[in-house]
């Protein structure tokens, strides 16, 4: 068995297309997206020095607006009080999410007894529950967590949940053939087939996890972004207004990249699987 | 077709005198319970199957497909039970999974998160033998199997009959006395499926395993194995244990040009279109 063969893909060879045509705006998405931020911020700024100031703030008035409240220390201030709250709630959803689904899988009585909460829970708008979470975990970060967790660790949960349970027969069956002992067929087969599920949640909890985290805040204490939001939005500063708003979205990108990083570099092997059918 | 084998090989014949594999009268029922019909169905698998395997024997177990190789495979490689007689493995009874007894799957059953270099050292990973060591043997193994340059690639990045070349390597980093192989090549187009046979053949003449060959093809036990069980279905028994006259032939030969090669295919073809009612 000395000369395996592999197929080696052949790549067409195609003329460049013209500068500006269809084609080579196509083939430089990159160069798309950034006109169309460009422009978009053009027309903002415009129309934004002409409306109300109540209404809409231009950008220029939200770079000043920035500068102020970051060299105030406000913006740093608030942005710690939210994210030290949303660091403890997100490691408790994917820890406990984890350990939750990983339980349910593999107990399925802990299956039966858990899963209509879980369903109910799931139903409901979690949003709906934040005012009697509120009442029972107060207003500061206990309650900023509690209500983090309670809307972003489902996803987890149901997603360790079906990716153990989605793990083919078959790779149960080489476990098996090979003799591994229980412990080896679920950290050495059962994890690693479930991971690409599990990354999926974590991805999705991360979104979940900042509207909780600000929805929290709007209920409860006048405090982190969600409070200057609402601070800001009482008073009509509107440029102000922007500055957290962006914030939590550059905050929401940034995350949801990394985990996507980290969630295509352990699942390459599924993406080669269904390429291959 | 005896008498062709008795002047053939008369090596092999010495060769079968110390056993390694015992069937005796193993009986086995699968009850399966149709969506129709309200009492369950009594399937008889495997009717008083008998047979002794030989110490470095290559057996094929032919018969169209339902007639309970696959079965009797995975009795012997301890994986499903029976239900009348006895089968014992280098004279213990078979109970459970042995270390010494590896599985070649018709699917290669490759973990997919895996690369082929890690997929091969996983049996030895198992048995907690240092990563260095059962690297190394690994290594040597892919070397033999011809797949030294692709120890980094995940098995989707691979044709299946590399895939099954990885299959392969695994099964033998035991050393094992018994290698079970269903159906290994079935999934393969054909001029692969000869590259495999032919390859595969020249590794066993070196490592000298006793082989239990899984095929529903008539050409692929005559060319490959020592001995021929010919299994018949329902219930699943074995009618014939028939001797390749191309034993001789298939290392560095070409069995497909023996003078018996179309008579025994003939033979072959006869017994197992006798047996459908
Ligand atoms: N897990 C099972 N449950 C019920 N019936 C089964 C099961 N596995 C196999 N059978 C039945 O047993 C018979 C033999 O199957 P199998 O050993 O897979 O045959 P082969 O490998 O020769 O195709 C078939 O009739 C099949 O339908
Ligand atoms: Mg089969």
């Amino acid at each position: 068995m000395s000369n395996g063969v592999v197929d080696v893909a052949v790549r067409p060879v195609v003329s460049k297309p013209a500068f500006g045509s269809l084609r080579w705006w196509l083939d430089h998405p990159n160069a798309v997206r950034t006109l169309s931020v460009a422009v978009f911020l053009a027309l903002w700024e415009y129309f934004g020095l002409k409306v109300d100031p109540l209404f809409l703030a231009a950008p220029s008035k939200i770079v000043e607006a920035a500068i102020e409240v970051t060299r105030s220390g406000e913006l740093l201030h608030a942005f710690l009080a939210t994210f030290y709250p949303f660091a403890i709630g997100m490691a408790i959803t994917i820890v406990g999410g984890i350990l939750v689904g990983v339980a349910m899988a593999q107990w399925p009585l802990l299956e039966y007894i858990l899963d209509p909460f879980i369903n109910a829970l799931y139903a409901i708008p979690r949003i709906a529950l934040v005012p009697l979470i509120m009442l029972w975990a107060g207003l500061a970060v206990g309650g900023k967590v509690v209500i983090l967790v309670s809307i972003a660790i489902f996803p987890v949960i149901i997603n360790t949940f079906s990716g153990i349970r989605d793990v083919r027969g078959s790779m149960l069956e080489v476990g098996h053939a090979y003799g591994a002992t229980k412990a080896q067929i679920f950290f050495k087969i059962v994890l690693p087939a479930a991971i690409p599920f599990v990354m999926t949640g974590i991805r999705l909890a991360v979104g979940m996890g900042i509207i909780g985290i600000i929805v929290g805040e709007f209920f409860t204490a006048q405090t982190g972004l969600g409070g200057m939001i609402v601070t800001y939005a009482n008073v009509f500063a509107t440029a102000k207004l922007f500055v957290p708003i962006i914030v939590i979205g550059v905050m929401g990108v940034v995350l949801t990249e990394l985990v996507q990083s980290v969630e295509r570099r352990l699942s390459r092997w599924r993406e080669l699987e269904r390429d291959r059918g | 077709m005896t008498a062709v084998a008795t002047e053939g090989v008369p090596v092999r014949a010495a060769a079968r005198r110390q056993s390694i594999l015992e069937i005796d009268r193993v009986t086995k029922f699968y009850t399966s319970r149709d969506a129709g019909s309200a009492e369950p169905k009594r399937i008889t698998a495997l009717s008083s199957i008998t047979a002794s395997v030989g110490r470095g024997e290559f057996i094929a177990l032919l018969g169209p497909s339902g007639c309970g190789k696959t079965t009797l495979l995975r009795i012997a490689a301890g994986l499903t039970g029976w239900d009348e007689g006895s089968i014992a493995i280098a004279g213990a009874r078979v109970n459970g999974p042995r270390k010494d007894a590896c599985m070649v799957f018709q699917h290669f059953g490759l973990l997919p998160w895996r690369t082929v270099l890690s997929n091969v050292v996983f049996p030895l990973e198992l048995d907690g033998v240092p990563a260095q060591s059962r690297r190394e043997q690994a290594m040597d193994l892919l070397k033999l199997v011809g797949l030294e340059k692709y120890t980094e690639h995940f098995p989707h990045e691979l044709s299946g009959g590399m895939q099954q070349r990885v299959g392969i390597a695994r099964a033998l980093m035991r050393k094992p006395l018994l290698l079970f192989m269903d159906e290994p090549f079935g999934a393969l187009d054909a001029q692969t499926r000869e590259r495999l046979q032919e390859d595969f053949l020249k590794i066993w003449s070196t490592i000298g395993t006793t082989v239990l060959f899984v095929t529903h093809s008539i050409d692929e036990a005559l060319v490959m194995s020592d001995r021929i069980f010919v299994f018949t279905p329902s219930p699943g028994r074995i009618k014939a244990i028939v001797e390749s006259p191309l034993a001789g032939e298939r290392i560095g030969g070409d069995p497909r040009a023996h003078p018996a090669y179309g008579p025994s295919r003939h033979e072959l073809r006869g017994m197992l279109s006798g047996s459908e009612p």
